[in-house]
């Protein structure tokens, strides 16, 4: 039963990505930017997802850390989380640190700026990357420990960037809840809503496998050491 | 509470005092990053106030790597971290004393390596110098602490020398672009440092509480 509801859950995620390329496509070009615009479609959503996740990661941290000494299964799989929320988090955010440049060079001629929010979106991405390198080098229980404090003092960046992210500088103010000029052209912000739901769904999809592929890796790590106790 | 902290803060300061180990090593290291951005970059005139501040701050931080992941090493050795786990006295103490005890470290290398500096950038500071006795303390708190932090997260991972810059330079970043941001304020006299010498304060507040708060389960994390 749950994996025909994952299936249908998975066939949605593609039918909505489908649709909303569509969309995006088809949208009215834009009246300053022409059709580079477009990247609005990627770069934000790409964006939100990377940073819910990233708020993910956090949680799982905080839960396993709270949970380690009551509940040791619930611990593990809070920690899946973590790492899951971390690393599919690195994943969209390479997506935004990618298609970023794409864009800054149609519209400032230049590829990257060294503005508050480029560089702390990198930072975050850097603090993630060391959070994935701490998980390899450090192993046992105590791996999933001190990842699990690193992934708090991760997490802190997080609103750092958001605020960040309200500092006037290169990069475009906020398109939504800024000053009176901000807001979306009907026309537009319709595709606009349907790439960032088929992204968010397509995101929480990939996410739910690597929690299940986390979990599953951990049940096999923990029948490894038994038998090796047993033989 | 702060007898407990005196005395790991004491007896920290007597190991450095008599094998002089990090100050000589860190002293070093950071001479060589000194001259070896010189050579690389031939400062003069205007520019050499202008990339000044950037090699103090990294060359500090790149030197006070190698006395940070001996802050814990000296601890492994006779199973002393052991003992300190099993000690019925906080993890914050001892937390506190190392970082302590290596603020100073540190700061006694800044103030050796100053005079060296001034030379070899021919620096005439432009903005108001007394503030550098804010901002390099703050910036070398910021460093510190989140470096013993670090250094006792990796301390029982493999390659843990190499782990420690790895996880520390990233989250360590937003404190570095505070200081050098000031220093070189300061030092070209061309901007206003204080925002950034708030910023950095908030980055010392916020880290350093959170390190507080969570050391005990890293010490304990066995």
């Amino acid at each position: 039963m749950k994996k025909i509801l994952f299936g249908v859950y998975a066939a949605i995620c593609i039918a909505l990505l489908v649709w909303a390329f569509e969309l995006a496509v088809n949208a009215p070009a834009e009246m300053m930017q022409g059709d580079a615009y477009r990247i609005i479609f990627y770069h934000v959503p790409s964006a939100t997802v990377a940073f819910t996740f990233f708020a993910i990661s956090m949680a799982g941290s905080i839960g396993y850390l709270v949970l380690r000494e009551k509940n040791a299964a619930k611990a593990l799989a809070w920690d899946a989380w973590a790492v899951s929320g971390a690393e599919v988090g690195i994943v969209f955010c390479t997506v935004v640190l990618v298609t970023g440049p794409l864009w800054g060079y149609r519209a400032w001629g230049i590829w990257w700026a060294w503005d508050a929010r480029l560089t702390t979106t990198l930072l975050l991405w850097l603090i993630y990357v060391s959070y994935l390198l701490m998980r390899r080098f450090a192993s046992g229980a105590q791996m999933r420990t001190s990842s699990a404090v690193l992934g708090i003092f991760g997490g802190i960046g997080v609103p750092i960037v958001y605020i960040a992210n309200r500092i006037p500088g290169q990069h475009p103010g906020p398109v939504f809840g800024g000053d009176r000029a901000s807001g979306m052209a009907p026309e537009i912000l319709r595709p606009f809503l349907w790439n960032m739901a088929a992204w968010l769904f397509w995101g929480i999809l990939v996410l739910i496998l690597r929690h299940r592929f986390e979990l599953k890796q951990q049940a096999i790590a923990a029948a490894e050491a038994e038998q090796s106790l047993n033989a | 509470m702060i007898d407990t902290l005196l005395t790991h803060l004491v007896k920290d300061l007597r190991i450095e005092w008599r094998s002089k180990e990090a100050i000589n090593s860190m002293l070093f290291f950071s001479l060589l990053v000194v001259v070896l951005f010189s050579i690389s970059f031939d400062p003069r005139g205007a520019f050499s106030r202008d990339i000044a501040g950037g090699v103090l701050c990294v060359a500090t931080m790149f030197a006070s790597v190698s006395a940070l992941n001996q802050a814990w090493a000296r601890e492994i050795r006779h199973q002393v971290l052991d003992a300190q786990r099993m000690a019925p006295t906080g993890g914050a103490q001892l937390y506190l004393a190392k970082v302590l005890a290596n603020f100073l470290f540190v700061s006694v290398v800044q103030i050796l390596l100053a005079p060296v500096f001034l030379v070899f950038y021919n620096l005439h500071i432009l903005g108001n110098a007394w503030l550098l006795l804010l901002v390099l303390p703050l910036g070398t708190w910021a460093l510190v602490s989140n470096g013993i932090f670090f250094a006792a997260l990796s301390i029982n991972s493999r390659n843990r020398e190499l782990l420690l810059p790895l996880i520390l330079f990233p989250i360590f970043t937003p404190a570095l672009m505070a200081m050098v941001n000031a220093t070189t304020g300061i030092f070209t006299g061309e901007f206003d440092p204080t925002i950034w010498i708030k910023l950095l304060a908030a980055y010392d507040i916020i880290y350093t509480t959170v390190s507080l708060l969570l050391f005990e389960t890293v010490l304990r994390s066995e």
